[in-house]
């Protein structure tokens, strides 16, 4: 009875043996705290995601799409006339058959490390230049959260007007004679547009990061690194780094799945504008189902369920990763 | 520029002074020179101009009358006025659009660190067969894209009579919200020493009890996190708000500020006016808590 809250005891393993009554007892115990606890998220999380999930699911397995769906259109009520059609929807859009998941696929893969990799190198540059001494220190770091601290559906409007042609980004380039291209509707270009607005969006939140995990590094081993003549370059790589691996790894994991999910930027940024091309999985699927007449419910499903297992891969190989990673240098 | 800047002249053998004497002009630690200081300098006005032109300049384009001054930036400056700013205050259902807002952000808010910190609790201090796997369904959860889910909700929710309702928007932002929430608190909970709860229970507290009396109020910081996490999910989200409110009077103002700009109108004046009056509190919000937000979100990865 006095162990619900000492979670540790078990792991220690510290303490007097009891009889395995009394232990099963005590289990009880502090498993029925806990799960007391857990049950209304477990519910929540059943209700809104578990039975949609199984539910959509479902839906991919069939050739649902608006017109066959059963509704309820004033006193008239219209039964659902769908069929199952088993793996068909993914046999049609993993063997290519549609001609847009390949070519989706592989500019989702572009825009997720390209966005990643830049955001991460530019908040890792300024987190660098921030954490010095600097005068007015705090009002680079006021604007230099800005784009993180508006909605991005005001921004993302913002960069509409900015990147359209006669735009000031492109008054700007024509000032200094650079070439002013279509960014919001050339297909090249758009992408382009796409990944530097993404960045401009996502590099606060790595620069915050990084920042903190930054303050994080005691000092003492800067100061003992330049007692042993290492260069600000060394410092860098043999203290800085290690130090802020905790927290690249969450970052960069958590980017990863925002990135790869990012609806907001492109759909609000290009909106009816935007080529098929530009569009990422997510907005793909989304347009499936909401940008057309009649709504792909089934198929939409199926990419949803596709993009989910592509993440959940993804994480299984980065978490193993990371372990045996860990291991090597604990070991 | 960091091999200038870090310079230490380092001369055990000589004091200070003797030292700086001869070598005319010697850098204290963490000084540098005028270049290394005016290209740092330089480096941060530049990214600092770049993050924040775009909103200052939707601030501009708002100060301009005309339906088509967005075109012609360099005629505002001469005509700048806040007509748009009153015609959006007076005559659009901004008021109606501000107030669903809120109502979804704070309901969300509220279940949302209300759930979130309870299975936060459970997960940091109790090793309860299945606390693994929560983790881990939390961390999957962030994973659903949009699309997956928005199909099956729509009809559930049509089905339970629960679309354009505040009741359907909140349940949805919750199963966002509170896996990273709850994430984030399992965290900080982490940081709260374990011998807290043991006081409580040698003086006869339950486990409940240690939980409501002791270590919520300790972790109030980390609570506002959540809950501004929470309404700030809300506030800004999109993709479902446009799909589940279908009547005008229902729109959450990220779902309103787009009837500004669509195929039949062309109105990005009075857009550029409400986006910055709805900028202004979201980012206000954000820059009392982006500090702790970021302390609550590594501290719940690092020791997942």
């Amino acid at each position: 009875m006095t162990v619900a809250v000492q979670g540790g005891a078990e792991r220690r393993g510290r303490g007097p043996r009891r009889g395995p009554l009394s232990r099963l007892k005590q289990s009880y115990d502090r498993h029925w705290y806990a799960w007391a606890m857990v049950t209304p998220v477990v519910a929540v999380l059943g209700l809104v995601v578990l039975y949609p999930l199984g539910r959509g699911v479902y839906l991919s397995l069939t050739n649902a799409t608006s017109l066959n769906v059963g509704r309820t259109i004033g006193m008239n009520h219209i039964r659902s006339t769908y069929s199952w059609v088993g793996l068909h929807n993914y046999e049609q859009i993993l063997s290519g058959a549609d001609h847009e998941f390949w070519p989706h696929v592989g500019w989702t893969l572009v825009w997720t490390v390209s966005c990643v990799a830049l955001t991460y190198s530019l908040g890792l540059g300024l987190a660098l230049l921030i954490n010095r001494q600097v005068r007015g220190r705090t009002m680079y770091r006021v604007l230099l959260v800005l784009p993180w601290a508006v909605p991005t559906f005001v921004t993302m409007f913002s960069w509409r007007l900015m990147l359209s042609d006669n735009g000031v980004v492109n008054s700007l380039l024509g000032a200094v004679h650079l070439p002013t291209p279509s960014w919001l509707s050339d297909p090249l270009w758009q992408k382009v547009a796409a990944i530097g607005v993404n960045t401009w969006v996502g590099f606060p939140f790595m620069m915050v990061s990084l920042l903190g995990g930054m303050q994080a590094i005691p000092g003492e081993l800067y100061e003992a690194a330049e007692m042993d003549g290492a260069t600000p370059f060394q410092r860098f790589r043999y203290v800085t780094l290690p130090g802020l691996r905790p927290v690249s790894n969450t970052v960069i994991l958590l980017s990863v799945i925002w990135t790869f999910n990012q609806f907001n930027v492109i759909d609000l940024l290009f909106g009816n504008t935007g080529s098929d091309g530009v569009q990422i999985l997510v907005t793909y699927a989304y347009q499936l189902f909401f940008g057309q007449q009649p709504q792909d419910f089934a198929n939409s499903a199926a990419y949803g369920v596709i993009i989910l297992s592509m993440l959940i891969v993804f994480a299984g190989v980065y978490r193993r990763w990371l372990n045996r990673s860990e291991q090597r240098v604990a070991g | 520029m960091s091999s200038v800047a870090d310079r230490v002249t380092v001369d055990p053998a000589a004091p200070d002074q003797s030292a700086a004497a001869r070598t005319g002009r010697v850098r204290r630690r963490g000084e540098r020179s005028r270049a290394a200081s005016l290209l740092l300098h330089g480096t941060l006005a530049l990214t600092a101009i770049v993050a924040a032109f775009p909103i200052l300049w939707i601030g501009y384009i708002s100060l301009g009358p005309g339906t088509d001054d967005f075109l012609h930036p360099d005629r505002i400056a001469g005509r700048a006025s806040l007509s748009n700013y009153s015609y959006v205050l007076l005559h659009t259902d901004f008021f109606t659009w501000f107030a669903n807002s809120v109502i979804v952000g704070a309901g969300t808010m509220f279940f949302g660190v209300l759930l979130a910190a309870s299975a936060g609790y459970a997960v940091s201090r109790m090793r309860f067969p299945g606390h693994r796997q929560l983790m881990w369904s939390f961390l999957v959860t962030q994973m659903f894209p949009v699309s997956v889910l928005l199909v099956p909700l729509y009809n559930i929710m049509s089905q339970l009579d629960l679309l354009d309702s505040y009741q359907g928007l909140i349940i949805i932002y919750c199963s966002t919200a509170v896996p990273f929430c709850a994430f984030m608190m399992k965290g900080y909970f982490d940081t709260i020493p374990m011998e807290i709860d043991e006081a409580g229970r040698i003086d006869g507290l339950s486990p409940f009890g240690v939980f409501w009396r002791l270590i919520v109020p300790l972790a109030r910081p980390g609570l506002a996190v959540a809950a501004f996490y929470s309404f700030l999910t809300a506030w800004g989200e999109v993709a479902y708000a446009s799909v589940f409110m279908l009547s005008s009077d229902k729109y959450t103002l990220s779902v309103g500020i787009q009837t500004f700009v669509s195929q039949y109108n062309q109105q990005w004046n009075l857009m550029a006016a409400m986006a910055v009056l709805v900028a202004i509190p979201a980012a206000l919000v954000f820059y009392l808590v982006q500090k702790h937000l970021v302390t609550g979100l590594t501290a719940g990865g690092t020791k997942g």
